[in-house]
């Protein structure tokens, strides 16, 4: 039962600020709902990454407001009507601008490791 | 883009609140089902998989409040809830809800009065365009002081200055209007032709005074004032090109001027004519006469000191074009001050004493409001312990305690502003008369404006405290020990809040004192005259019929002879100018047997041109020699009586009878007048200033007679009940005289103390207030202390205290919290009452019986306000309290 809840050991937060970049990428592959973005994540990452639920709702909001998501609701399988994002044009740019921007910092990153070692 | 994609949809959050609620409700419990689903999924049990996807999660409803409190619409649904529950929470309390609006109330409405009223005096500018630039320029005194400058001081500065862009003079007019039914004397001025265009206001119909106009035998024309206009003329435009009556002669009417036209340099004039007036060699003219008004538009480049220092330099140095007599001789300079200063100078002193009492009562509402929010704080400990305990954030609880102070200055604004609604129309009505600007006094946007911030800012000082206070609130220990302990530091905290407001009330209760005894020994103070049963009114004898000395001397002695007639008048008599009435005009003179250098001699030396039966009606003591008779006639030789202090200052204890002086225009000439008499001191400009130089002389021998006088009666009886009667006899020797200004000499003595008066009815209405409020705040902090150390108390009584001990003790604490508070206040009387100075006469700053009186009352009202407290602390049942526990 701890394993089901805790997941592996390599299990961590969304590092701090690439919650966005990664929801606009999930949401890149094909519209999906809250928990679909956060089991995607989960699954491509292979677990190293755990979405806090709450976080990543707000994320969901504000990303939407921003106008980067569109959101509609949609009577899911299991009949419950789900709310389900999809990505913009606008929202599409700004992903390529954030990866760019992260590709950048992760090549600084791992260069200034490179040299301590 | 964005912006407005956030304004849309956290409007559409807000408009449709619930859906929105709903919406956000869906999409967690989607996500926990989905989770759930899940788990199971891996192998879980249902319940299992519920409870691991819910420990994921989180607390739903936070995870629900975090999403929907993301959005900006948030914060305005939160103000709205808070301002819903704040009411509600005042509703549950309506004593305390009641208390506190109305003491912002007071508060506010008192400083929205005040503000109300001085805006107009104080802050805006005068009605005119450019009116900084606007100044009025008068003759100095030798004492420094202003007195009306002659026409001939404003022909030599307006031909020799270069200071200004125009200057004008203008001179009380009083002309009868004789062309319509109800004869009516007027309030008017003869103005140069540049008048209208010192001041920057145009006739609205029609047009001013032409150059030509204003010359020696120049046309009769007129401008009317709207006032007159709509009142006389029934608002008919079509009078501008005819004639109107004034005086009996045909005036034609040139222009009308605008309603808007506010002539704060003369408020009462309602006309004007042109000045036809020039000063020449011959002195002995109304030209040279200290009667004039001179005003000024300064040059762009120059400035009040610039104008100033040349108009010294052209004093100095005279010019042979334009003689001057010794009277009006300007070699110090002349007074320029700004034209708004000096209107509102004689009443910024008052106003000023206002605005600092004021201040002081809003400090006290909001210290009592503070405390009075602090001790529902501490009622309310249990509750905020509870609700931090359930993670509400400190912030959400301070906006909370804030929106609940703000609400309550809301009401108490609205309710202040109706407060002010009434106290502006009481501060119009106590107002001295001639306060300027009086007419532009009342509610208007800019008192709304001032009112609104005011709340606002009110409403955040006095809740500040209290809600900080909350916030520091230990949650575990409150809500241990429910609220009976550990409460000293509290208590200490709302103690010193009720010391402060001791001590505001002390600095303005002093400020009280110290004005009632001014206005008691101003009032008392020996005007030189007796003014019980004494009945005066200015006559008019206008028209044809008097152009000449003669007749007017007839008609005078013909008036007086009638009143004396009338029943119950017991001495009559008439005077050119009235002790305390505003009356003003002086001369200049010489002695025989003193240097022409005689220091004091200013041209300010009062005339008194009166029949022999005035002394008799005032009563004014003679000292030495004989009073103005009968025998003192025209071609008689010319008889003064001098006043006490001048005999004093120029021939000490030298007997001053038959001294030979000369007066105004004889100055220089080849007669002298002789000195017969020497009557008492009248204080003429107010009681407040000392006898200023006097002499009288007999009405046929001065060189004119006046064809306006006051006539004063003493009665037998109640002076005004003999006015309609008087009248009668008035008229029954010229039907067509105007009779003004009837007023009783003891209504002068009281008019005479008006700015005083008008500060002390404001101080005093607002000591009385802050009296109250402390009092209140006293009894909230004793009462709340005695509540909070029953058990303290009932474990005292339990060990033996008296109940007489428990009472000494509660009443003490309260005599010793207003003791510290009324000597902090010691410290700050010394600071405001400076403020007063200059409205205090005879009193000292530091007068101690009013401090000695003050500290008593309040005193005393410590006493009141505990003693209930005390006797239920008295009355406590040990039992009882040790069992509340």
């Amino acid at each position: 039962m701890a394993d089901a809840i805790a997941g592996d050991a390599g299990n961590t937060d969304v590092i701090q600020g690439t919650l966005d970049m990664l929801i606009l990428k999930t949401l890149s592959l094909e519209p999906l709902h809250g928990f679909g973005i956060a089991r995607r994540i989960e699954q491509i990452s292979r677990g190293v990454f755990k979405v806090n639920p709450g976080s990543l709702l707000v994320a969901l909001q504000r990303l939407e407001r921003a106008g980067w998501l569109d959101a509609e609701w949609r009577d899911s399988p299991n009949s419950r009507r789900a709310r389900y994002y999809k990505l913009t044009r606008t929202g599409r740019r700004q992903l390529d601008v954030e990866t760019a921007d992260w590709k950048r910092r992760a090549g600084a990153v791992a260069r200034l490791l490179a040299t301590d070692s | 883009m964005s912006v407005i994609r956030h304004l849309r949809s956290g409007l559409s959050a807000l408009l449709h609140g619930e859906q929105s609620d709903r919406d956000v409700d869906d999409e967690v419990r989607h996500f926990l089902e989905q989770s759930t689903a899940a788990h199971q999924a891996r192998g879980l049990s249902p319940d299992q998989a519920r409870r691991a996807a819910t420990l994921e999660l989180g607390n739903v409803t936070v995870v629900r409040e975090r999403v929907r409190s993301s959005g900006w619409e948030h914060l305005l649904e939160a103000a709205a809830a808070d301002a819903r529950y704040a009411i509600r929470r005042l509703r549950t309390n309506p004593a305390f809800t009641f208390a506190a609006v109305l003491t912002l109330a007071l508060g506010i409405g008192a400083s929205t009065t005040v503000f109300s009223a001085i805006s107009p005096i104080l802050i805006e500018p005068l009605p005119f365009p450019r009116a900084d630039r606007l100044v009025t320029i008068d003759d100095r005194t030798d004492a420094g002081t202003a007195m009306p400058p002659t026409l001939g001081t404003y022909y030599e500065l307006q031909a020799r200055n270069h200071s200004f862009d125009a200057l004008a003079a203008a001179d009380a007019w009083r002309p009868s209007l004789t062309s319509n039914v109800d004869p009516e004397q007027l309030h008017g001025q003869r103005v140069t032709a540049s008048y209208f265009g010192v001041l920057g206001v145009s006739p609205i119909v029609g047009r001013g005074f032409t150059a030509d106009e204003d010359r020696p035998g120049g046309p009769n024309v007129v401008v009317l004032g709207d006032g007159l206009w709509r009142r006389r003329f029934g608002g008919d435009r079509s009078i501008v090109g005819h004639v109107v009556q004034l005086d009996g002669d045909d005036y034609t009417v040139v222009g009308i001027m605008p309603p808007t036209f506010a002539n704060v340099v003369a408020p009462s004039a309602e006309l004007w004519s042109p000045m036809r007036e020039r000063a020449t060699g011959e002195f002995d003219s109304r030209a040279w006469g200290h009667h004039y008004q001179i005003i000024g538009r300064l040059a762009p480049t120059a400035t009040i000191a610039s104008a100033s220092s040349e108009i010294a330099q052209i004093g100095r140095v005279g010019d042979a074009a334009y003689p001057r007599p010794p009277w009006a001789k300007f070699e110090r300079g002349l007074l320029v001050r700004s034209m708004k200063e000096e209107v509102t100078s004689a009443v910024r002193p008052a106003l000023y004493a206002i605005i600092g009492a004021v201040l002081l009562l809003l400090g006290i509402a909001a210290v009592n409001v503070t405390n009075l929010l602090l001790a529902r704080g501490a009622q309310r400990r249990p509750e905020l312990a509870m609700r931090i305990a359930l993670g509400a954030g400190g912030g959400r609880l301070v906006r909370q305690m804030l929106t609940e102070s703000l609400v309550l200055a809301a009401c108490g604004g609205v309710f202040g502003l109706a407060i002010a609604d009434v106290g502006v129309r009481l501060f119009v009505a106590w107002s001295p008369p001639g306060l300027p600007r009086a007419d532009a006094i009342g509610l208007d946007w800019r008192v709304f404006a001032f009112a609104l911030a005011l709340t606002a800012i009110i409403g955040v000082a006095v809740g500040l405290v209290p809600a900080l206070t909350a916030l520091h609130t230990d949650a575990a220990g409150s809500l241990q020990h429910g609220t009976r302990r550990s409460t000293s530091g509290r208590v200490a905290g709302r103690s010193a809040l009720v010391v402060a407001e001791v001590s505001l009330a002390l600095v303005l209760l002093v400020s009280a004192g110290l004005l009632v005894r001014s206005v008691r020994r101003l009032v008392s103070v020996p005007p030189g005259f007796d003014p019980s049963n004494v009945v005066t009114m200015q006559v008019v004898l206008a028209g044809h019929a008097f152009h000449s000395d003669t007749a007017r001397l007839r008609s005078w002695n013909q008036i007086i002879d009638a009143v004396r007639q009338v029943p119950g008048v017991v001495s009559v008599g008439t005077t050119s100018q009235l002790p305390l009435s505003g009356d003003v005009d002086g001369y200049g003179y010489e002695w025989q047997s003193l240097p022409t250098t005689t220091g004091g001699n200013d041209g300010s030396a009062l005339r008194y041109a009166v029949s022999p039966g005035y002394f008799a009606a005032m009563r004014i003591p003679l000292r030495a020699g004989r009073l103005i008779d009968a025998t003192d006639r025209p071609g008689a030789p010319e008889a003064i009586l001098v006043n006490e202090s001048l005999a004093r200052r120029l021939f000490g204890d030298r007997n001053p009878i038959g001294e030979r002086v000369r007066f105004g225009g004889q100055m220089g000439g080849d007669q002298w007048d002789y000195v017969v008499g020497v009557v008492a001191d009248v204080r003429q400009y107010s009681l407040a200033v000392p006898a200023p130089d006097a002499f009288y002389v007999a009405t046929g021998q001065w060189a004119w007679v006046d064809n306006v006088a006051t006539l004063v009666a003493r009665t037998s009886g109640d002076a005004a009940a003999a006015v309609p009667s008087i009248k009668r006899a008035v008229w029954s020797v010229d039907a067509t005289a105007p009779i003004q200004r009837i007023a009783t000499m003891d209504s002068f003595i009281a008019a005479s103390a008006g700015q005083r008066r008008l500060a002390l009815a404001a101080i005093e209405t607002f000591a009385l207030a802050a009296l109250l409020l402390a009092a209140v705040g006293l009894y909230g902090v004793i009462s709340g202390g005695v509540t909070e150390r029953l058990r303290e108390i009932g474990i005292r009584t339990a060990l033996g205290a008296t109940p007489g001990e428990i009472l000494r003790q509660v009443v003490g604490r309260g005599v010793a919290l207003t003791i510290l508070g009324a000597l902090i206040g010691l410290g700050g009387s010394a600071v405001a009452t400076r403020l007063l100075a200059s409205m205090l006469f005879s009193v000292s700053r530091t007068d101690p019986v009013t401090y000695a009186g003050v500290v008593g009352l309040l005193t005393a009202v410590a006493i009141a306000a505990a003693w209930l407290p005390a006797r239920r602390a008295a009355g406590v049942d040990p039992t009882i309290a040790l069992r509340a526990e």
